[in-house]
């Protein structure tokens, strides 16, 4: 009777939903936004947000990837924001994970084909992570997904290795590292520039590597902290082999 | 009128919203609820994508030649928004296994426990 | 645009059968793949919508570790859902 009435109740609610999102008005246009005057300062304003940034980031940042420089540049802060709610979910996973860490559990050898592919194959997965985040400003990806490349190159070294793992010590304390360098990259934007992190470093040309001032800085610092969290979240969760 | 790519796009978003509801709704195993819940992550974030295409614009990425690009606000957040998710649903599946160590069982059903 | 649209009908099959699929079987391992295979057909679709960056991170992190975590959490409890 319960798995009938909820059937009955998502199928309603698939019907209202589509027929809402079917029959509405277009997306929002953003090229049409604007004719918006400031109440306090008394300005004018006929751009709407998104038409700003895309305008802007040439001139103000010097990235390539607008989808960079809005996260990064723009709304910065939000990021910052972000990385810490990834740390507290990986803390926390390590300090529920603790007493089920001490039971043991067989150890599967792995496979010939396994352990001989994985020792060609990683140097080149951890090298495109690392493309990929390096090169945030000039081609799609960044930090985030550049991380989780890494991190899937540890899940293979956690599978051939069996015993031994990840040196878990080292990758905590990169994780730790990483954090703290990006909450000083702001705190020098406050030194020199007036602004909780601002853009101080010179833009440079555009489309070359060293350019747009922090971005590059501030993405390696998340891709290194984003690898080694999902890195330590997976050790955490495969626990104590026995012999 | 919505652009006519966007048409399956929608039907897409509603009916893993829905899908997932169900799972939730109607499921006893706690792995099981887990997943659900993935899954009504990946129709919101395929929605709020979506919001933003604009027919005959092209990626956001800046190389002199297009001067319609579609809106990339919803990609920024869509973006921290995948890796949060990931994150979270990490979390709850260390309390399920936390669970699952004091009581010997992944049901909801024992008394104590509402559901349903 | 009538690729574009005909590409979109077929990922559309190919995201909602994984799903119902995914909810409706009683062996765990295999709704975790079947979630895992719904999130490789979403990066597609962010990629029909034009929207590069969203892809790769979907399908690095729908693909890889949101799979591998589901293994491990198994590994620790019950494949079968009584």
């Amino acid at each position: 009777m319960k798995k009938a009435l909820a059937a009955v109740i998502s199928i309603a609610i698939f019907i209202v939903l589509s027929y809402f999102f079917l029959t509405g008005s277009a997306p929002i246009d953003y090229l049409k936004g604007g004719n918006y005057t400031d109440p306090i300062t008394g300005e004018q304003y006929n751009h709407s947000v998104p038409q700003q940034y895309v305008e802007d980031t040439k001139n103000d940042t010097g990235a390539s990837n607008v989808v960079t420089a809005i996260v990064v540049e723009y709304r910065g802060f939000d990021t910052l924001g972000e990385v810490t709610v990834l740390f507290t979910a990986a803390t926390g996973l390590a300090l529920l994970l603790d007493e089920l860490k001490r039971r043991t559990l067989p150890v599967v050898d792995p496979n010939f084909i396994l352990k001989s592919a994985v020792k060609v194959v990683l140097p080149f997965i951890i090298l495109v992570g690392a493309y990929i985040f390096i090169h945030g400003h000039l081609t799609p990806g960044g930090g985030f997904p550049g991380g989780a490349v890494i991190a899937a190159g540890f899940l293979l070294m956690i599978l051939v290795h069996t015993t031994r793992g990840l040196p878990e010590r080292k990758l905590s304390i990169t994780e730790s590292l990483a954090g703290i360098s990006y909450v000083l990259i702001g705190l020098l934007g406050l030194v020199f520039a007036n602004e909780f992190l601002q853009n101080y470093l010179p833009l440079g040309n555009f489309t070359m590597l060293f350019s747009a001032g922090i971005i590059p800085l501030i993405y390696i610092a998340i891709g290194f902290k984003v690898g080694s969290e999902l890195g330590g979240i997976m050790h955490n969760l495969k626990g104590v082999h026995e012999e | 009128m919505i652009p006519e790519l966007l048409q399956p796009v929608f039907v897409i978003s509603a009916a893993l919203l829905s899908i997932g509801l169900y799972g939730v709704m109607s499921k006893r195993n706690m792995l099981k609820i887990i997943i659900s819940l993935g899954l009504v992550d990946t129709g919101v974030n395929v929605l709020i994508v979506a919001m933003g295409y604009l027919p005959g614009g092209t990626a956001p990425i800046e190389n002199g030649n297009y001067a319609l690009y579609v809106d990339p606000v919803p990609q920024a957040l869509v973006l921290t928004a995948i890796v949060i998710g990931v994150s979270v649903m990490a979390l709850a599946l260390a309390v399920a296994m936390g669970y699952y160590r004091k009581t010997g069982t992944l049901e909801l059903d024992k008394e104590g426990v509402m559901k349903w | 645009m009538m690729l574009f649209t005909f590409i979109a009908w077929v990922l559309a099959v190919l995201v909602i059968a994984p799903a119902i699929y995914a909810v409706e079987t009683k062996d765990l391992l295999s709704a975790a793949i079947a979630v895992g295979f719904a999130d490789l057909a979403a990066a597609i679709l962010f990629l029909v919508l034009q929207a590069p960056d969203v892809a790769i991170t979907q399908a690095a992190i729908g693909a890889g570790i949101t799979l591998a975590i589901f293994v491990y959490a198994i590994r620790r409890t019950e494949r079968w859902e009584k």
